[in-house]
Parts: structure tokens; C-alpha cells; sequence
């Protein structure tokens, strides 16, 4: 019952590491424990707890206490239609990335193929989500971060027009959502084989003047963040991202895997995604943790304990576009070479200036789709059900993200499988604390607690997603 | 039904919970700048990224009130006790439970938003469910995971002064309760079910026309009707309107174009366990016993049953 430990304290109440039980031993040797209750500006609730041994790490774990809400269980017995609504409510942030990957799965399943209008109109509302997520990150709970502010009101008392253009970009991803998928959180518009409804080609297009000055305030944001004072760190990360022959990758294509180590190099196909990761329950967390499974590990192994030679890898955007930067739409392939952005480096305080240049490939996509698209007379595909098993992998605004279902041929679901981004980048966070905690035991715990939180931040993770955040205990010994 | 103990005082504060919907008990405060304290319990985070979402109105907002506790929007948490607590979640675990009566009384009001809050959410599926059952789907170990059995909601374990409905809550009506609680008035919000906000939309009723099944009918508005809009059925996010009529919703609309037990399901989504859901889609499975082979939930419920009936005798 390791979990008890990870009770959220019982008050909301303030954000102080507070130092507890440091008796500093003669040897050298002594128990130092901080402690921040809530990690903050996160999806989620979640918190961290780091034990020193003298000056050595000995512990770090990244402790998700989100309630679990079991969504693979209550999926059973549902009917393949509310799939796509229910597996949406696992995240606010981001319930296309849900919504769209369910569908997809099924469909796969089905052997449903949707025609370029409807798959594009696809594409374009996860373009929607990925400027909505991204710049809520980039300027809600990210940039805060480089300016020693508390919020973005905060922030906005520093950067006032900085804020307000990320407010309108965010209001833009919004729109188009709205138009598309009815409302912006929990949209109500994906069916399996299409749409209920499609918006008229008018309404459409009518976005084309607001998206095309969002394009350049995208870009404008972009190079304010590329001003960031970012920390100097390097990791040596597994870089997870599907990938496309042809273009950006969002809700199609391949699992591509880029490693400092390049004999670990592969194409995955999708389908092959359970061969190749796996998850594991560890006791510190609700969230299932995911590792990479190398051929000289597949042993079955028990589920508890992550088999020796499994990898940690990154997944996000950091990692999408290191992977894809070549299918950038044109404005932001430039961008990322004129603000020097290189991947290659793998820092993950990159992060949020890799978010900012999909920010402006959004745009670009979202008009592409926009002014190249026909009205369509059928908002679905017709199909016979029949009993099945699908999967579907996409990109979530977070990262890669994976579903596999399979339903009787009333169409109801008998087995589901949601693997989300956070779920997969926990092992590696955990990893990357471990590292700068080696190179930061010697400050304040205040401090040290700070930089792990942003450290986090960089990773977007979405708590509520991975159970299905974070508060920072440091112990000292 | 032989219910054990414990679940017949649930249910039975479930009918007390029935009667004490719509409820308003604003503790008036004379305050230029109220502070408010966001706080999650289990839930998507969807219902306060409704406030991030306030775009235009999001500065002037931290203009007239201030955020003392807003984990997702600023790490600068302050103490209480706080003029406004705006809860989001449902209760799941144990220390939920003791966290919710500390805020409780760390607070001078405390208002609900959204369906976990108001009515446990989708997760309170598993108040119909086998709860190990549940665990052992999602967790090789389940023996490390804390859950309580049921999802409830907030009102079930603290006084609430206002709910805002809705999976997620609508921005305009969450705006409204909130700047109403500040200047110390009642907040407008409609207690309409959704068809009336439907037929001034100009949509055209899906159930007539089409033969969709909707829960337009029995379901409380402030969506704006947009599923109907969507050439789909209404699935009741904002949960049930006041005193809907159930047995004429299942009468007219849902028999006729659905078998019982989907029927059933149909009213086991976001709001599966407001009463008034609750109780019919229980008919309508028990509907569905006598006509169809048991689907997987059908024999959940059954083995529930079963073990229940064992445990009173």
C-alpha cells in the first residue's frame, strides 16, 4: 500500500517546500526531505518525492495521486458510438487527440477508409487542438516560468501584448473548433465514419482572414520565445514521433524512433506498438508507466517490475519535430532554422520553442485545408457492423498517443487500450529529475524544488490524461 | 431492492441530494475582491480550462477577483479561507473526502461546477459496476490503488450554496455565477430543458424528423442545444432538467426507437448517476432482462445484485 503516502494535502493551501527531518549526521551522511504539496501549472494533480542520500540521489518518483477513473473498465459494454464522447472526457485539454484516435481505431476495425474531405476536415480540427493546447501551455503555464511570475496575470503585467496575442491565438484555435466540433472543450461533432454534421463550406472559409493574422501573431510569438533564456541541458533521449513519407505528422503514418544510440533506430508500424512498448503499474503512481522493449528484452516479465533492458523514450513535440522537421509547412520550417532551433541538442527547455513553431505550422496547415477543400455532400462514410479489433495511433498536442479496441458484432466494446503521452514520458521524467537533481543537490531546497517543477513543466504533462501532477518531496539522508 | 447499509444511506442521501438541486444560499460578503480558490477533485480539468478559456474576459476577471488558489493557472497558492471555493471532481478516495470537508469549512462559499461535481461524473459508472472488477481491468496490482467503491458528488459529502451543471460547463453561464457570487446576487441561470433553447435555435427536432433518440426533453439547458444543431441526439451532459419526466421520455421517445437496453445505456453516461437517471435506466435494464440476453454491464449489475442480496441475508 505504497500509495498511501501520496495523500494530497488535506488544505489547498501554499506552494512552500517545507523541510522536514534533516538531523544532518556527523558522517556527511544526513536525511534531507523537501516538500512542495501541489505541483502547479500542470493538467492534473500529481507531486514528487526525492530522497538525498548525502549529496547522491537515492530516490525519485514522480507521484500521480489524480483518483484513478478507470476508464478502460467502464468503456466495456459500451456501444462503439460512445466511445469517441466518453474516452474525450478522460482530458479537457485535449479531447480531439481522444476522440479523433478512438474513432480512427474503430474505423480501422471496420475497414471504414474516409475520403480526402472528411479526413482533411479531421486534420484541420486537430490542428484546432494543437493551437489551443500549445498556446495555453506556451503562455498560461510555461512562459510564467522564465520571468520568475507567479501566472500569466502576472505575466501579462510584464508582457501585456505578449499575453494578449496568446490570448487571440488561443481564441482562434477555439473558433475553429467551435465551427467545426460545436464546442470548444469536449466537442460533439466526431462520429465514427465522418462527422454528424458538417459546417458549410461559408463558414469555413469565413476563418480564413482571422487565421491568416493568426499566422503571423503565431509567428511573432515565436520569435518572443526564441528570447527565452533557456538553462543549458542536454539528455540523451530515445525521440518517439510518428512520421509520414509526406507530410507533418498528426493523425497518421509510422512510429519513428531517433536515439543517440543509432543501432536502437527503427520504423514501427503501428500495429506493432504493443510489441515494442509495454507498460508497467508502478506503486507511486495511478498512471501506468510505458517502456520501450529492445529484442534482447522480450521476456515476459512480471507486470510490476520494468524488465532490466527496457528503455525510457520522449514523446511531444520536441520529438515530432526533431523527427519530421523536413515536412514542416514552409513558414515554420524556416522559422525553426532562423531561430536556430536544434534539436539535435535534446534540451528539453526546448520545448516550448519547438510548441511555438507548431503553433505557426497549425496555422499554415489549418489554412492549406482551408482553401483547398470542396464541399462535401455526405458527413459520413456508411458502414456494416461487424465485430472487430482496431488501433490507431495519432499525435496528441502532448504526443504520441495509442488506442486499441476490440467490440462483438452488436458493436459493443469487450477490451479497450489507452495508452496517453504523459503516461509514456513519466519513466523519462523521472530519469531527467535524477540527472539534474545530481547537478543541483547543493542549493536551497527551495530552489531545488523549483527547478524540478519547471523541468517538468517542459513536458506539458497532462495529469488527468496519465491516470489516468505533481507535488515535490525531497528527503534527505 | 436489500440494499447493504451503507448503500441504502447513499441512496437515501442521493433523494435528500434530489431535493436540494437548484439550490442558492449565497453567504452575502461585502468585499471589493473576493478571493476565489479553484480546486480539482477527480475529474478531466475541463470544467476550470472553461475559466482559462474566458479569452476576452480572463484579465478583466483577475481584475475583479483574485485567484488565491489556482493550481492550474499560478503556483503562487495562498491560504484560506477563500470568499469563493469553485470545485471541480467528484469524490473518488478517501482523503478527497476529508480534503472536501477542510475546504468546506475553510470557505465562505462554495459553489460546484460541472458533472463529476454536481453528479460524480462518468467515473460514478462504477457505482454501478464492481469496483475490484473495475481495478483489475485498468491495474495489474490493484492492491496499490486507493478508490473509494462510488464516485459521489461534492453535495453528498459537504453543504454546496450553488451547482453549475454541464460536461463541460457553458463559459457564459460560469462567468455569470461567478460575478454574481462577487457582487452578492442570485445567478441567472436557465432552468429550461434543453428543447426550448432548441426551437428558438431554429433547429429542427431530430426525434420527429429523424427518428433520433434525444434527451433534449429531460436534460437541463445552457448548452445552447448544439448536439440537435449536430443533426444528433441530445446526451444529457447537463444532466437532468428540473422534475423531468422520465417514464414519458421513455414512453414516447426511447422505446420506440431503441431496444431497453440501450435505452439504459443511453442514460448511463455523464450524469449515470443523478437520481433520476439512475433509477430509469435500472428499469429500463430490468426491462431488457426479460426480453434480451444480459450484454456485459447487464451481468455486472446482476453479479452485483446477486452479491448483495448474499451479503443482507
Amino acid at each position: 500500500m505504497t500509495n498511501k503516502p501520496t495523500t494530497p494535502d488535506s488544505t489547498p493551501h501554499a506552494n512552500d517546500p517545507k523541510e522536514a527531518n534533516n538531523p544532518n549526521a556527523p558522517d556527511g551522511t544526513a536525511t534531507r526531505c523537501i516538500r512542495v504539496p501541489i505541483l502547479t501549472r500542470v493538467e492534473g494533480e500529481g507531486a514528487l518525492n526525492i530522497e538525498f542520500h548525502g549529496p547522491s540521489v537515492h530516490r525519485v518518483e514522480l507521484n500521480i495521486y489524480e483518483p484513478p477513473r478507470f476508464f478502460e473498465a467502464l468503456l466495456k459494454g459500451r456501444s462503439i458510438h460512445e466511445v469517441a464522447d466518453i474516452t474525450s472526457r478522460i482530458c479537457g485539454i485535449c479531447p480531439i487527440a481522444y476522440q479523433v484516435t478512438a474513432a480512427q481505431a474503430i474505423e480501422q476495425a471496420l475497414g471504414v477508409r474516409l475520403p480526402y474531405e472528411l479526413a482533411a476536415l479531421r486534420r484541420l480540427i486537430y490542428c484546432a487542438e494543437w493551437i489551443e493546447s500549445h498556446v495555453l501551455h506556451i503562455h498560461l503555464l510555461h512562459a510564467p516560468d522564465f520571468f520568475d511570475c507567479h501566472s500569466a496575470v502576472d505575466l501579462a503585467k510584464k508582457f501585456p501584448l505578449e499575453v494578449q496575442r496568446g490570448l487571440k491565438l488561443k481564441q482562434l484555435g477555439n473558433r475553429i473548433l467551435e465551427v467545426l466540433g460545436g464546442r470548444a472543450i469536449h466537442p460533439i461533432n466526431i462520429a465514427i465514419g465522418g462527422f454528424y454534421r458538417l459546417p458549410n463550406n461559408s463558414d469555413l472559409s469565413a476563418m480564413i482572414p482571422a487565421l491568416e493574422q493568426g499566422l503571423n501573431w503565431a509567428v511573432d510569438t515565436s520569435h518572443w520565445i526564441s528570447t527565452l533564456p533557456f538553462r543549458d541541458q542536454s539528455f540523451p533521449y530515445d525521440f518517439v514521433s510518428l512520421s509520414h513519407p509526406e507530410h507533418y505528422p498528426i493523425e497518421d503514418g509510422y512510429i519513428a524512433t531517433d536515439s543517440p544510440n543509432a543501432a536502437a533506430n527503427s520504423k514501427i508500424a503501428i500495429k506493432d506498438y504493443e510489441s515494442n512498448f509495454r507498460e508497467v503499474q508502478v506503486p507511486h503512481s495511478t498512471a501506468l508507466q510505458s517502456r520501450r522493449i529492445h529484442p534482447n528484452s522480450l521476456t515476459s516479465a512480471p507486470a510490476t517490475t520494468p524488465p532490466q533492458n527496457d528503455s525510457n523514450y520522449f514523446v511531444g513535440p520536441l520529438a515530432r519535430l526533431h523527427n519530421n522537421r523536413h515536412n514542416l509547412s514552409p513558414i515554420a520550417r524556416k522559422l525553426a532554422d532562423t531561430l536556430r532551433l536544434d534539436t539535435s541538442q535534446r534540451n528539453p527547455y526546448h520545448s516550448i520553442l519547438a510548441r511555438a513553431i507548431e503553433v505557426v505550422f497549425a496555422f499554415e496547415e489549418a489554412l492549406r485545408i482551408l482553401r483547398t477543400i470542396h464541399q462535401t455532400r455526405n458527413p459520413k462514410v456508411d458502414f456494416t457492423l461487424r465485430s472487430g479489433v482496431g488501433y490507431s495511433a495519432t499525435e496528441a498536442p502532448r504526443g504520441l498517443i495509442f488506442h486499441r479496441y476490440e467490440f462483438d458484432d452488436l458493436g459493443l466494446v469487450s477490451f479497450a487500450k489507452i495508452v496517453p503521452p504523459t503516461s509514456q514520458n513519466q519513466a523519462q521524467i523521472e530519469a531527467d529529475l535524477r540527472t539534474l537533481l545530481s547537478q543541483i543537490h547543493s542549493e536551497q531546497d527551495i530552489s531545488i524544488a523549483k527547478y524540478c517543477e519547471q523541468l517538468v513543466r517542459n513536458y506539458d504533462p497532462c495529469i488527468s490524461c496519465s491516470t489516468h501532477f505533481m507535488k515535490v518531496h525531497i528527503h534527505r539522508r | 431492492m436489500n440494499l447493504p447499509t451503507t448503500r441504502r444511506t447513499l441512496i437515501l442521501a442521493y433523494r435528500s441530494y434530489t431535493l436540494t438541486t437548484n439550490v442558492y444560499n449565497q453567504r452575502t460578503m461585502i468585499k471589493p475582491r473576493p478571493r476565489i480558490a479553484v480546486v480539482k477533485f477527480a475529474s478531466c480539468d475541463g470544467c476550470q480550462l472553461t475559466l482559462l478559456d474566458c479569452e476576452d474576459e480572463l484579465l478583466a476577471i483577475a481584475d475583479r477577483v483574485e485567484f488565491a488558489h489556482f493550481a492550474e493557472a499560478s503556483s503562487d497558492l495562498q491560504e484560506g479561507p477563500y470568499d469563493i471555493a469553485i470545485v471541480e471532481g467528484s469524490i473518488c478516495t478517501e482523503e478527497d473526502s476529508h480534503r472536501i470537508r477542510q475546504l468546506r469549512t475553510n470557505s465562505r462559499n462554495l459553489i460546484t461546477i460541472g458533472a463529476c461535481a454536481t453528479a460524480g461524473g462518468i467515473q460514478a459508472l462504477r457505482n454501478f459496476g464492481l469496483h475490484e472488477d473495475f481495478k483489475r481491468t485498468v491495474y495489474a496490482q490493484p492492491s496499490f490503488i486507493n478508490s473509494l467503491a462510488e464516485s459521489t458528488p461534492i453535495a453528498l459529502h459537504v453543504q454546496v450554496d450553488f451547482e453549475l451543471r454541464g460536461c463541460p460547463v457553458d463559459k457564459r453561464q460560469l462567468l455569470e455565477v461567478i460575478l454574481a457570487f462577487a457582487s452578492g446576487r442570485r445567478p441567472k441561470t436557465s432552468s429550461e430543458s434543453v428543447c426550448q433553447p432548441c426551437k428558438r435555435r431554429g433547429n429542427v427536432c431530430v426525434v420527429v424528423t429523424q427518428k433520433i433518440p434525444c434527451l433534449g426533453p429531460v436534460t437541463q439547458a445552457g448548452c445552447g442545444a448544439i448536439c440537435p444543431a449536430f443533426d444528433r441526439g441530445c446526451y444529457a451532459c447537463f444532466g437532468p432538467s428540473t422534475s423531468p419526466n422520465m417514464s414519458s421520455l421513455s414512453k414516447s421517445i426511447l422505446e420506440p426507437n431503441l431496444d431497453p437496453a440501450q435505452a439504459s445505456l443511453l442514460l448511463q453516461s455523464f450524469h449515470a448517476a443523478s437520481p433520476p437517471f439512475r433509477d430509469e435506466s435500472i428499469r429500463l435494464w430490468q426491462l431488457s432482462k426479460q426480453s434480451q440476453p444480459p450484454t456485459n454491464l447487464n451481468a455486472t449489475l446482476e453479479t452485483q445484485r446477486n452479491d448483495e442480496q448474499t451479503h443482507n441475508s
